[in-house]
């Protein structure tokens, strides 16, 4: 059964969109929900706390700038794999799309070794409210991280043969696959100042 | 959206400065925390004023939304307003103190500090049977 899913290519006449693009938006809106409210209960926690620990005592700053660095890195091979497709270059979008799957990767790998660091440390979710909400907030983005190299690494690998096929709509799901990237970097780009930094 | 080669090459050169500038906010956002500034409130104000500047910069030029369909701005605002609510909620909440304490509303079972004035009372009863 194959059903052909409408206005995936061409733009809806009533959104000017083309549907999974809304969709992601829309999608990216819930998220930002999911998250904001999380933030919403650390400030809570943190500003109704009688004692609060000092957070750059318990992260490691180092470690979560490098991280930083990985995840602003790979949102840029992000938009480099859908412009080197928009280029016609498929080789060039492979490497890109490639490299950032592995800077995904990277981000988990080093995210192990600081949760490692912490388990050490004895720091657990049930330490206290900072411990808790850091697992928490960072745990849900790394899951995010997760679901981002599974669509990334299809794109990258089986879902590719759909260029030789339908071009347009492959480019679109790259864009759309991006959207998604670039919000979980979003993400990152609150968390890391307010867990780790302030 | 079509687009030519010559228009993605220009996209691509703002792709590498987005870049740069994210690499150089994000050490500005660490320098910055090295500083000891007093206010814990300027600290905040500071961190969240860069991480919007470069939140900015990847939703603009990475997630496109500098040329969007309006469909897409009017669901981003309404986010924004339901965002505002739910960081209003807390943040209300902890404006709400019981008039004369240090304390919050739903610390009321912790024994709170006397009124001024009122220290002598409290001394003599011990907070029981008011």
């Amino acid at each position: 059964m194959d059903i052909e899913i409408p206005y995936s290519v061409e733009e809806r006449p009533d959104t000017g969109l083309t549907s999974p693009k809304l969709g992601i938006w829309l999608f990216l809106a819930s998220e930002v929900m999911l998250f904001g409210s999380l933030f919403s209960s650390y400030v809570l926690l943190r500003s109704g706390a009688e004692f609060w620990p000092t957070q750059s005592d318990i992260v490691n700053i180092p470690l979560a700038t490098l991280n930083t660095a990985v995840l602003i890195s790979s949102s840029v091979t992000m938009v480099m794999a859908w412009a080197s497709l928009k280029l016609n270059n498929f080789a060039r979008y492979k490497l890109y799309m490639g490299l950032t799957f592995l800077a995904g990767v990277g981000f988990l790998v080093i995210k192990t070794i600081e949760y490692a660091e912490k388990f050490e440390h004895h720091y657990y979710p049930s330490t206290n409210n900072f411990i808790g909400i850091y697992f928490m907030l960072t745990g849900l983005h790394a899951i995010h991280v997760i679901g981002g190299m599974l669509v990334n690494g299809f794109l990258w690998g089986p879902g590719a043969k759909m260029w030789k096929t339908e071009p347009e709509k492959f480019v679109n799901r790259v864009e759309v696959a991006g959207l998604y990237w670039h919000f979980v970097d979003l993400v990152w780009i609150f968390l890391f100042p307010v867990l780790y930094l302030l | 959206m079509s687009h030519s080669h010559e228009d993605i090459h220009k996209t691509i050169r703002s792709y590498v400065m987005v870049f740069v500038a994210l690499l150089i906010l994000t050490g500005v956002t660490v320098g910055v925390s090295y500083i000891h500034l007093e206010s814990i409130g300027e600290r905040v104000a500071l961190a969240l004023v860069v991480a919007g500047i470069k939140a900015s910069l990847v939703a603009l030029i990475f997630m496109h939304l500098k040329a969007e369909r309006s469909l897409i701005y009017y669901s981003l605002a309404l986010t924004a307003v339901f965002l505002v609510v739910a960081f209003g909620l807390p943040l209300w909440t902890e404006s709400d103190k019981i008039v004369g304490t240090t304390h919050k509303v739903w610390d009321a079972g912790v024994q709170v500090p006397a009124m001024p004035g009122h220290a002598e009372a409290a001394a003599g009863e011990h907070g029981e049977g008011h």
